[in-house]
This record gives C-alpha cells, sequence and structure tokens, in this order.
C-alpha cells in the first residue's frame, strides 16, 4: 500500500474526528473534511448528519433527508449537536483561531473573512480545524483575531476545541494546561518537522504515527467520494 | 388593499444621508442587487450598512457610501474575499461591527421583538466582544448564573430584499433552498423594500414558501434578474462569468469606471 498518498491519510484522519459522535451534524469546511466526513458516515458512523453546504441534509445517496437552512444551522449550534471542522487563518498553542483580519483589527494589513461563525461555534460545541499547509505563519504563538475561541480564553459549559488536522500532523490539546500536542505525525513525517513548522514550542511525548487507510476506506475515497482525485490539490502528493 | 408597486429608484429615493440600511440575502446569494444599483446612483453617503455580506458591500463601499458596516463576514461565495471589502478595511475607510452570524441574526431578532438585546453565547471569550466594547454581557437571573452576550437590537431604518415573487400588496415568496434572514431583515426595519423577479395575481408553490406578509412591506419592486449577479434559484444561479468580472475589476481599479459603469447600465 506504498501508493497512498498523503491526502488520503489526512481523509482519514479528519474521518476519525467523528468517531463516537452518532447522531450529530458534521459540519466539515474545505474538501478534505468534507471527504472525511462522507467517510465516516460510510464507515463506522452511520448515524452522522451531513449537509450539501447549502440548505438540505443529504444523505450518502445524496437523496435529501431534511432541511437545514441558514437559520437552522443556528439553532443547531445553540442546540449543540454539531462538530465542525473549520478552516483557519492562524491557530495558536492554546486552539485560538483566527479567520477575521491579519493585523490590527482596526486597520488589518489583510481583511479576511470575518468572524463568520467560528465565536458561536467554539463556545457551544465541538469543534476541529483543518490546516492544509502547516507552516509558522499559520501555527502561530499568539492569533491576531480570536475568531474561534481557544482554551486559555475559554468559558462555559460547551468549550470542546477537539483536534487541529493538518497536512503534516494530528494535533489536539489533551496536556495539563490544554497547549497543543502533537498527537501523530503522518506517515513520512518527522516530529522535528512539525516542530520546525511551528511558531511555538509543541508537547510530543508518546507522538503516534497517523493510521493509514483501510483497503475499504481506500476504495472509498478514489472510486466514490473523489474519483477525480480533487483531494490532491488540496494536499499535493 | 394598497397598490405597494414602485420603481427602484423610489424605493431607494426615501434613503437620507446617515440613516441604517439593512440588506437582506446572503453573501453572494439573492441579494438585491438592482435596489442597490438604484442606491448607488443617489447622492446618499454616510450610510451603516447591516448584512451577511456580499457584493452588496463591495459596491457600496466603492462608491463611497459607506460609513459603517455591520456584518458577520462578507464574501462572494466562490470567490472567498470581496475586493472592495478589503480594501475598505485595508485603507481603514469604514468603520465597523464584525459580529458572530449568530449574534446577527439574535440582534435582528431583537430589534423585529422591539427588545433591548437577547442573550446569547457566541461572542463570549472571542474577539468579537474587544472589538465592540458596546457590546455588553448580562447574568442570568436564574440559578445557574450563568454569563451571556446581550447582543443589542440590530434596528434599520430601511430594510432592501430581493425575492423571487411578489404580489402588489407585499406578500412575497421564496422559491430556493433558503429563506436567508429576509423576514427578519423587514420585521426590524421601519421602512421595507421587496423587489421580485415576477409580480404576480396568485401565488403556486406551497404557502410554507410566501416568507414576508404584507404587514412587513411597504414598497413592491418588479425586478427581473434583479438579483443577478447573485444566485436567485430557481429563477437563475449565479453569474460566476460576471462575478468574476467584478473582482477582477475591483482589484484592478484602472478597470474598475468601464465595469463600474457596465454594471449601473
Amino acid at each position: 500500500m506504498s501508493d497512498i498518498t498523503r491526502a488520503e491519510v489526512c481523509v482519514t484522519a479528519c474521518a476519525d474526528l467523528f468517531a463516537g459522535a452518532g447522531e450529530t451534524l458534521a459540519s466539515p469546511m474545505g474538501l478534505i473534511p468534507s471527504l472525511g466526513a462522507k467517510l465516516a458516515r460510510l464507515t463506522t458512523e452511520p448515524g452522522l448528519l451531513l449537509s450539501d453546504g447549502e440548505a438540505f441534509l443529504l444523505t450518502p445517496e445524496s437523496t435529501v433527508e431534511g432541511w437545514l437552512p441558514y437559520r437552522k444551522v443556528f439553532d443547531v449550534v445553540a442546540h449543540g449537536r454539531r462538530h465542525v471542522v473549520m478552516g483557519a487563518n492562524q491557530v495558536d498553542r492554546f486552539g485560538n483561531q483566527n479567520i477575521s483580519a491579519i493585523g490590527d483589527h482596526a486597520r488589518p494589513t489583510r481583511q479576511l473573512l470575518g468572524f463568520r461563525g467560528a465565536p458561536g461555534n467554539t463556545i457551544n460545541h465541538r469543534t476541529s480545524y483543518w490546516v492544509p499547509r502547516h507552516s509558522p505563519r499559520v501555527l502561530v504563538e499568539a492569533v491576531d483575531v480570536v475568531s474561534g475561541v481557544g482554551y486559555d480564553r475559554a468559558t462555559g459549559p460547551f468549550h470542546d476545541v477537539h483536534r487541529v488536522v493538518t497536512n503534516l500532523a494530528v494535533l489536539d490539546f489533551a496536556t495539563p494546561d490544554h497547549s497543543m500536542r502533537i498527537v501523530s505525525v503522518h506517515p513520512g513525517v518527522s516530529v522535528d518537522e512539525v516542530r520546525k513548522q511551528t511558531s511555538f514550542p509543541l508537547v510530543a511525548t508518546d507522538v503516534g504515527e497517523t493510521r493509514l487507510p483501510t483497503d475499504e476506506e481506500l476504495e472509498l475515497i478514489r472510486t466514490r467520494l473523489d474519483p477525480d482525485a480533487k483531494r490532491d490539490g488540496e494536499v499535493p502528493r | 388593499m394598497r397598490d405597494k408597486r414602485m420603481t427602484a429608484d423610489e424605493a431607494v429615493g426615501g434613503i437620507k444621508d446617515g440613516m441604517t440600511v439593512g440588506i437582506g440575502g446572503w453573501g453572494s446569494r439573492r441579494k438585491p442587487m438592482a435596489l442597490v444599483k438604484a442606491l448607488l446612483k443617489t447622492r446618499v453617503e454616510d450610510l451603516t450598512v447591516v448584512t451577511y455580506g456580499g457584493p452588496d458591500v463591495g459596491l457600496l463601499c466603492a462608491a463611497g457610501k459607506v460609513r459603517k458596516l455591520v456584518y458577520g463576514f462578507v464574501s462572494l461565495d466562490s470567490i472567498p474575499y470581496d475586493p472592495w471589502f478589503r480594501r475598505a478595511r485595508e485603507t481603514g475607510a469604514v468603520e465597523v461591527l464584525e459580529l458572530d452570524e449568530g449574534m446577527f441574526q439574535t440582534g435582528l431578532r431583537a430589534a423585529g421583538h422591539r427588545l433591548p438585546f437577547l442573550p446569547i453565547r457566541a461572542g463570549l471569550g472571542s474577539d468579537v466582544l474587544t472589538y465592540a466594547p458596546e457590546i455588553r454581557t448580562v447574568r442570568s437571573p436564574y440559578d445557574d448564573g450563568e454569563e451571556l452576550v446581550a447582543m443589542p437590537a440590530l434596528k434599520l431604518d430601511v430594510a432592501l430584499v430581493h425575492l423571487n415573487r411578489a404580489d402588489k400588496h407585499g406578500n412575497a415568496q421564496y422559491l430556493g433552498p433558503d429563506p436567508y434572514f429576509d423576514d427578519l431583515f423587514c420585521l426590524a426595519a421601519d421602512r421595507r423594500y421587496v423587489s421580485c423577479e415576477r409580480v404576480v395575481e396568485t401565488f403556486e408553490g406551497p404557502p410554507q414558501t410566501l416568507l414576508l406578509n404584507r404587514m412587513m412591506v411597504d414598497g413592491v419592486v418588479e425586478a427581473p434578474g434583479g438579483a443577478g449577479f447573485t444566485s436567485c434559484v430557481p429563477d437563475y444561479g449565479r453569474d460566476e462569468a460576471l462575478q468574476r468580472e467584478y473582482a477582477a475589476a475591483a482589484t484592478d481599479l484602472e478597470k474598475w469606471p468601464e465595469f463600474y459603469e457596465r454594471l449601473l447600465g
């Protein structure tokens, strides 16, 4: 199975984010997390609810099983049965995330999307992040604008930043002070490389290797979910 | 019953300098672009624009009509960032109240319910509150004692929305998959103008698609194609080619005057 690509490892790492989720709305942003959520639904998590990114809940056969316009998404956010995988222009060691602006918010050097739903997501339900290019510019000591709330600013009963999946590694916050930790490095990636591409010190005890997709998963990814291999555009081979 | 039909110019004619204008739709979806273009042709300025932002924001910034923007995001959907919005922000040309998307909806609901605020969790711990110190928190008076954001009402002077069908009295219908928040914009506003693809005598389709009733509307503008280049499904999808032209012209200012003139027709 030496022909397994990095993108395919990232897809299964994203699928594993939803382990044990049950009947929860999976809201993946970006191609790799979307493939991961669909893969989880087809394998270990058949209870997952998946939206088409617009207003419908779809089965793996793409039939409509529910209606979820944006206003109802906010109801689900507040209700809490949701696991979102957001992108991040910046993430810091405590899981604060920025998709709003680079520089001073009053007059940014680079305006990005805005807060979007990040504050509400992170204060209400489980949140993970997907970083297709793990670099010191993304994994920063402190984010410029806190859109998604990290552990050092967490408040309330429902804050739950789960994992960060990157093109190099899977990371989480299961340390005594909730600072970021390497859970596993992808096959062919060293802990040193991950550290070099990160602006802050990472906890790295008992680092594993990210698992490879099973034959069944590979088959699903390659023939059913992404036959045109668009995944290689988001994570190069 | 009143016949509320009017032109786009008449609809925006009552908008004065300094007013707060809510714009319906979402990103680059079912934006009332015909009404926005009519607004661009007026001399009005210093507007506060309240919107789930798309090219409406970019165009109004390009025309120098905006003093303050209130938004959860600004995006062209298929193109992540609106270049005019970026320029306005990066040159400090506009003041902003940047909110979480759910806070935004809650603010509209508070205004529609004539409440000073509604509680919400979203915003706590984030920099929304850092950059909007005017937004306060409130403590639950019950045993939980939880601290929540007191999202202030987003009161609007005027709401502009675009739907698929309307009658001349202001009942209006969406036929696409998502109503977005157009009813909330209308409930939050003193004056409400809906443009539509077609004015009809009677509505087809399920009554649940009748998003607005005539209590919620002061003017009806028949504007076929009036959401373009944003999407207005099922009548039409987004004009991606024209949107790309918009974004290219907004990025390269030498191209802008020609594009802008053509867009405004």
